[in-house]
């Protein structure tokens, strides 16, 4: 694997594969008593959020607990940062710190990539999502999440599955990196939006457009909605919540349109009522609340496996005794 | 004043020849000319060309004077071959009334290595709200005769109507940033494949396109002057070139960067390549390089945007816009036009130095290099290859695009008015400029 984990497109079919693999043998943790794992210890792992985000912050937080990691929490607001601090400055900063991993969160597109790539820091860039360009530790998780609905086990991928994503594409990182991953995994991916919410040169990513939910639904084996900000409502993306809603909205109606086997998914937060209605969000088809487990799994993996640099073979198996009592 | 005898210099790319100046002035040009010269300068291998002429330069003072001086930033118009540039008016206070044009061209004499032009800005404080003084601006001793918001649009229609009409009294013309502002809220890159993968707001062709529509129709409907800066998408060449078959009085100009670079170059996220208008498609480029070929682009104009490393050293949405220009100016023309066979050098005299000067009305330059006229000339090697080294620019900042990358070609000697500003490739010391 490479050193940084800053797009979706940074991992081989192998990788992604080592990597769910990884989570999968990492998840049989959570069911233990005592949940954590010696493996990085001794090493720092900084979490650099410049944008609010409790759900994806506390859960790289839990996987570097989990791995024994020394976790610094650096958010932008209330630090430097705020004052004005340039992004170089802080990198130099947890740099002198002597951080192991980069954990970032951040409202620009292309700020992981930009530290990835200067010589301001020298451990891992780990992207936790960068405006509206990339999320590739969600794209795992959602890659784990289908893979166990859809072809479970080791070493499998997910060869002419169909994935469909509802919503906001335009301004999606969650979009983004699962149609890079998805692609690498073999599956074939639709997304459905209204015209206004795809990018322009939709047409020659690896994937299949369509302006109409319905059609779709039938040839789905899973099912990710998007969340779709009421402001876009404001700068005309489209009239109204209500008829965004009605033409793009997943409820019982439309879940019933798929087939048997298909998955209900969404990275949250849910805007229930509009992009999903309650009735959906909350049948068993749905996996919400599966994806936010599979995503610690996941980030401990990548966390390990870019730490690590080793395989999970190789590592101590060793409960850490401190936690024991 | 010192007199010089440049020897086997070719001048516009032609046979080689001797030209001697002095008082300022070409005395004489010929083979084997047995004047007695104070200086003998060996132009074997070297072309001659006019001084060139830049239409479109920011030189940041008074106001951003960390990131360019009137003093470098004409010492680097020297190092580039420029003879004059023409000053934009987006400095801090902006150059819109009478008492700023004036300082920033005396500055240009105070500082003596290439003529400035001071542009005044259309509206107050390049709101595009209300006119500017624009007669005050032409009478002034700047006297004015190109006026832009650049960096802004005129978007106001009746604005734009309005200042263009007002200049015709003084044979001015209104030099239009064509970018459509609701069109581009947020833009940050090229709208297009590339834009939509990175996940960074696009800035659409139609938003530079529609614009210039709309203002060759007003010129042609009130009968002034329009220029079009920095051209950058093959829809606006198209609608130039429909403009210009209709014999309206518009030109258009492009920068070195848009007939060189594609937007591939924004996958890197690396801010040097944020400029605007943003670097557009291979297609663009093409169509570019045809137009300026064929004159419906009239000339080429740097865009020269120095910015302190700061600004371009983080994320992209927080980086300021815009590249440096004068010191590469003329190898990326050789690069992208002359190599090529689009452009000979007899071509890259007129669109970067006779026709910028016409549009600009500046009488001294852009003239033919003949007995008699000014001297004021450019010895370039096109020979000559090396990597761009931004510490060696004289520009105060380092936001080149072509950082590393070999370029072909190098200025030896700039002449103003018979006295060098550059000599074997290095500037002249100040004390020395007579």
């Amino acid at each position: 694997m490479k050193r940084h984990l800053v797009s979706a497109a940074d991992l081989s079919r192998d990788d992604a594969l080592l990597v769910l693999d990884t989570a999968e043998e990492l998840a049989q943790l959570s069911g233990r008593a005592v949940k954590k794992l010696p493996t990085l210890r001794g090493r720092t792992v900084v979490n650099l959020f410049f944008e609010d985000s409790t759900r994806t912050k506390t859960s790289f937080e839990v996987a570097e607990k989990r791995l024994s990691a020394d976790v610094i929490n650096f958010a932008a607001k209330g630090s430097s940062v705020s004052k004005g601090e340039s992004l170089k400055d802080t990198a130099l900063t947890l740099q002198a710190m002597g951080a192991d991993a980069v954990v970032i969160r951040h409202h620009a597109s292309g700020a992981p990539a930009r530290l990835a790539q200067s010589d301001w820091l020298h451990g891992s860039v780990i992207n936790a999502g960068d405006g509206t360009h990339e999320h590739p530790t969600q794209a795992l998780l959602d890659a784990f999440t289908m893979r166990r609905h859809l072809n479970p086990g080791l070493g499998h991928d997910l060869a002419g599955r169909r994935v469909t994503i509802v919503g906001d594409v335009l301004h999606s990182r969650v979009a983004r990196s699962n149609v890079l991953l998805l692609n690498t995994l073999g599956a074939e991916v639709t997304f459905v939006a209204p015209p206004t919410l795809l990018p322009i040169g939709i047409e020659n990513w690896p994937c299949e457009v369509s302006y109409d939910l319905d059609s779709t639904l039938a040839k789905t084996d899973a099912v990710m909605m998007l969340r779709v900000q009421r402001e876009r409502m404001n700068a005309a993306f489209f009239p109204t919540e209500r008829e965004y809603s009605r033409r793009y909205g997943l409820n019982g109606t439309r879940m019933a349109r798929l087939p048997e086997h298909a998955i209900v998914m969404h990275p949250g937060p849910m805007v229930r009522g509009m992009e999903i209605t309650a009735e959906v969000a909350d049948s068993p088809r749905c996996t919400v609340v599966e994806q936010v487990a599979n995503g610690v799994s996941i980030r401990m993996a990548v966390l390990y496996l870019l730490l690590g640099g080793a395989t999970l073979a190789d590592a101590p198996r060793t409960e850490a005794p401190e936690n024991a009592a | 004043m010192s007199s010089y005898l440049i020897r086997n210099a070719q001048i516009l790319g032609g046979a080689a020849q001797d030209i001697f100046i002095s008082e300022g002035v070409i005395q004489e040009i010929g083979t084997d000319l047995t004047v007695e010269a104070d200086v003998d300068i060996d132009a074997h291998g070297l072309i001659a060309l006019p001084g060139l002429v830049d239409l479109h330069t920011h030189l940041r003072e008074p106001g951003r004077e960390d990131a360019e001086t009137v003093l470098t930033g004409t010492q680097a118009a020297a190092k580039g071959g420029f003879t004059a540039v023409h000053a934009m008016a987006n400095t801090f206070p902006v150059a819109d009334t009478a008492g700023v044009v004036e300082q920033v061209w005396r500055l240009g004499q105070a500082a003596g290595y290439c003529d400035v032009q001071p542009i005044g800005a259309v509206t107050v404080g390049l709101e595009g709200k209300k006119l500017a003084e624009l007669g005050a601006m032409h009478d002034s001793a700047a006297a004015v005769r190109v006026f832009s918001d650049d960096g802004k649009c005129v978007d106001d229609a009746v604005i734009m109507r309005r200042a263009l009409e007002y200049v015709k009294a003084f044979d001015g013309v209104v030099a239009q940033h064509a970018q459509e502002p609701r069109l581009t809220e947020g833009a940050q890159m090229n709208e297009g494949q590339v834009s939509g993968e990175l996940g960074l707001g696009g800035w659409p062709a139609v938003a530079e396109e529609a614009i210039i529509a709309r203002d060759v129709l007003l010129a042609a409907h009130v009968g002034s002057r329009l220029h079009v800066c920095h051209v950058s998408t093959a829809g606006s060449v198209e609608i130039i070139r429909w403009a210009k078959a209709k014999g309206w009085p518009v030109t258009a100009e492009v920068t070195p960067h848009h007939l060189l670079l594609t937007d591939e170059l924004v996958r890197s996220y690396d801010a040097v390549y944020k400029v605007n208008p943003p670097l557009r498609t291979a297609d663009d480029v093409h169509a570019l390089r045809m137009a300026l070929a064929d004159g419906t682009i009239d000339a080429v104009a740097t865009d020269h945007a120095p910015h302190p490393m700061e600004d371009k050293e983080c994320e992209w949405a927080a980086a300021a816009m815009g590249m440096v220009g004068l010191e590469t100016a003329l190898s990326v023309v050789q690069q992208a036009m002359v190599e090529t066979g689009l452009l000979n050098w007899e071509g890259v005299a007129d669109r970067m130095s006779h026709r910028p000067a016409r549009i600009g009305r500046l009488s001294g330059h852009g003239r033919p290099v003949s007995v008699g006229e000014p001297a004021n000339l450019v010895l370039f090697d096109p020979g000559y290859r090396g990597t761009v080294i931004p510490d060696s620019f004289a520009t105060r900042s380092r936001n080149t695009p072509y950082r590393g990358l070999e370029l072909p070609g190098r200025v030896h000697a700039t002449f103003l008015r018979g006295v060098p500003t550059v000599l074997a490739g290095e500037l002249v010391e100040p004390g020395e400029l007579a």
